[in-house]
């Protein structure tokens, strides 16, 4: 289509003020952390790596990294089993109430994390600690889960609907049992959308907040949450900028490499964006 | 126990249904050891389905599928000794061509220098020495369908399977299949059986045919006996072009009731015998000239007529001609024919 040139200058125009609007906030933060005030001045006087070895030395934020790394690596390895294995059934199989269980797995990214928060809380009090699992780190995991779960079914789903059943059919043919048949014709197959998913399904774990603010059990913080808790005690402020940075970085990395690995056409971008 | 002299394939009461729709209707097959056998008819005549469940991909509604005197029905694909090349190739994209060739021996656990040394031969075989490092995407269709033959031809299986293997080629390249094919074939001994909607592809390639019309199959023969000898106005009609006459017509072109066909060829124009009608439609194409004429005795006939003198006038459109063939040219289709309609 053709656009006229004032639309096209108007068009470019509102881009790149939305641009803007989204990732100078983020361009700040990145180099706040480095702003040698400690009030932020702007534009910063000195530059400085202080916070970074201060953070690096606060054990409190230390640990929240720890604790967000293994919520995320366990939300992630539990996504990619039951993410793949719905998939599956979904895409390959015909059985009663298949679009229901499509649509019941997809759900849970767009309900609002609060509603999630407070159902798994309460599942939590009246029928988990019952059975003698409290709240901890588990509950975390299981919670971030919920909605990492759709970001691999979605690439694992999209992948096979491309590549169809022929090429399994031929494996079969040619004499590979079924597990062969896995190993070295469906798996490679749909290696990059579970990485790409995988790799998503980090990113939401990474930075999530609300679900786990209900789903932590007491000593448990996240990165996300040491932050929120820390934002306004003016000693931490710019501690907090650091650890923001890192985040920022450890999320856009991962979106980046999925969206590269998935290409365009796979359908990766579907799970992110209500999240 | 396997017996030499059990047929290659052995179809018993075949039949599928999907939901309310019979794809295939009941079949009952031989297809001897080393034949070259064509499964030909329309697209949604049942030929495929009967393939897949040869391969076993499709476990049949009823009747049995024996190989070689062993009862397959209920076997897996991977427990079957066919191999199949199927319609859009389905090489493994992630894999080379070598590793494409040489996957059926890699799951069966042949020795990684042996199955190398077999799968340069089976490309050898199919003139694609060379090409074993290249991806399949980077290779034309041509190159593609061979490289799935090679693939198949590898496993030494008992029967080969093709579904419409051709049928993404342009006619030139298809032509060359088709002699390339027969030429493997002859080579390898290999049973064939191959699946086509292109009756010329059937009739070049095959030492017998099977004509199929919904889920049934409606004769089989030799290429010559089912064109020549066409069992019903379906066949007669789906096997090259032919003129089939019935009622008023059949009485006063042949002289008796019942069904007749007279192929296009088999026909003359003449100027002083035989039913007379006027010409409709000239159609020139090189080697012959079609006419379409309209006999006065109430049928349309298409004729065929070789062009030998280069330069000699067509009968133009709307002249009067005479028409005359040889009795032995008609073929009488059997009545039985509406039969096969219900199913």
């Amino acid at each position: 289509m053709t656009l006229s040139a004032s639309a096209r200058w108007a068009l470019r125009a509102v881009m790149a003020a939305g641009l803007v609007f989204i990732y100078v906030p983020l361009l700040l933060v990145l180099v706040n952390s480095f702003n040698g005030d400690r009030t932020f001045a702007w534009p910063p006087r000195d530059l400085t790596t202080r916070w970074w070895s201060a953070a690096w030395e606060n054990e409190g934020a230390r640990q929240a990294l720890l604790t967000s790394v293994q919520a995320g690596l366990a939300a992630t390895a539990i996504a990619l089993v039951l993410g793949t294995m719905i998939a599956f059934a979904v895409q390959r199989f015909e059985f009663f109430g298949r679009d229901t269980v499509s649509l019941l797995v997809v759900l849970p990214i767009a309900l609002p994390g609060i509603v999630t928060g407070i159902a798994l809380d309460s599942a939590w009090r009246s029928v988990m600690g019952d059975l003698g699992i409290g709240k901890g780190l588990f509950s975390v995991v299981v919670g971030h889960a919920t909605f990492c779960v759709v970001t691999v079914y979605n690439n694992v789903l999209a992948r096979l609907r491309r590549t169809g059943v022929n090429l399994e059919e031929a494996s079969a043919d040619l004499g590979a049992s079924g597990f062969q048949t896995f190993r070295y014709v469906t798996f490679p197959l749909i290696r990059s959308a579970l990485l790409a998913g995988g790799l998503l399904a980090f990113a939401l774990s990474f930075d999530e907040i609300i679900v786990t603010t209900f789903t932590a059990g007491p000593g448990v913080t996240t990165l996300p949450i040491w932050i929120f808790n820390n934002l306004f005690r003016p000693n931490q402020a710019p501690i907090v900028n650091v650890v923001a940075a890192v985040l920022i970085v450890l999320s856009v990395v991962p979106v980046w490499l999925a969206q590269r690995i998935a290409g365009p056409s796979s359908g990766v971008l579907r799970g992110s964006t209500d999240a | 126990m396997t017996d030499s002299s059990d047929p290659a394939i052995r179809l018993t009461g075949l039949r599928k249904s999907f939901g309310a729709v019979d794809a295939v209707a009941g079949i009952d097959l031989d297809i001897a050891d080393g034949e070259f056998f064509s499964m030909l008819g329309p697209s949604g005549s049942g030929k495929t389905t009967v393939l897949r469940m040869i391969a076993g991909f499709e476990l049949p509604t009823a009747g049995t599928v024996h190989l070689g005197g062993r009862d397959v029905t209920r076997l897996a694909p991977f427990e079957r000794d066919v191999n199949t090349v199927f319609q859009d190739y389905a090489l493994f994209p992630h894999m080379s061509v070598l590793e494409n060739v040489e996957y059926g021996l890699k799951v069966r656990g042949v020795k990684r220098a042996e199955r190398r040394r077999r799968a340069e031969e089976a490309l050898a075989g199919v003139r694609l020495e060379g090409f074993g490092a290249r991806r399949p995407a980077a290779m034309s269709g041509g190159q593609r369908q061979r490289v799935a033959l090679a693939r198949a031809l590898v496993n030494r299986p008992k029967v080969l399977l093709l579904d419409e293997p051709l049928g993404a080629l342009d006619l030139k390249l298809r032509e060359q299949m088709q002699v390339e094919l027969k030429a493997i074939q002859r080579e390898v001994g290999i049973t064939f059986v191959f699946v086509t909607h292109d009756q010329d592809e059937a009739l070049t390639m095959s030492d017998r045919v099977a004509v199929f019309e919904t889920g049934r199959i409606a004769q089989v023969g030799t290429p010559e006996e089912v064109y020549e000898r066409p069992a019903s106005s379906f066949v007669a009609g789906f096997v090259g072009t032919s003129n089939v006459f019935t009622g008023a017509a059949a009485a006063a072109l042949v002289g008796r009731q019942g069904t007749f066909s007279v192929r296009p060829e088999k026909i003359l124009i003449s100027d002083d015998s035989g039913p007379e009608g006027t010409v409709a439609e000239v159609v020139y194409a090189g080697p012959v000239t079609r006419y379409v004429v309209d006999l006065d005795a109430g049928s349309r006939v298409v004729v065929v007529a070789q062009n030998r003198h280069s330069g000699a006038p067509l009968v133009a459109r709307g002249h009067r001609v005479r028409l005359s063939w040889h009795d032995e040219h008609i073929v009488e289709i059997p009545s039985a024919t509406k039969e096969t309609a219900h199913a």
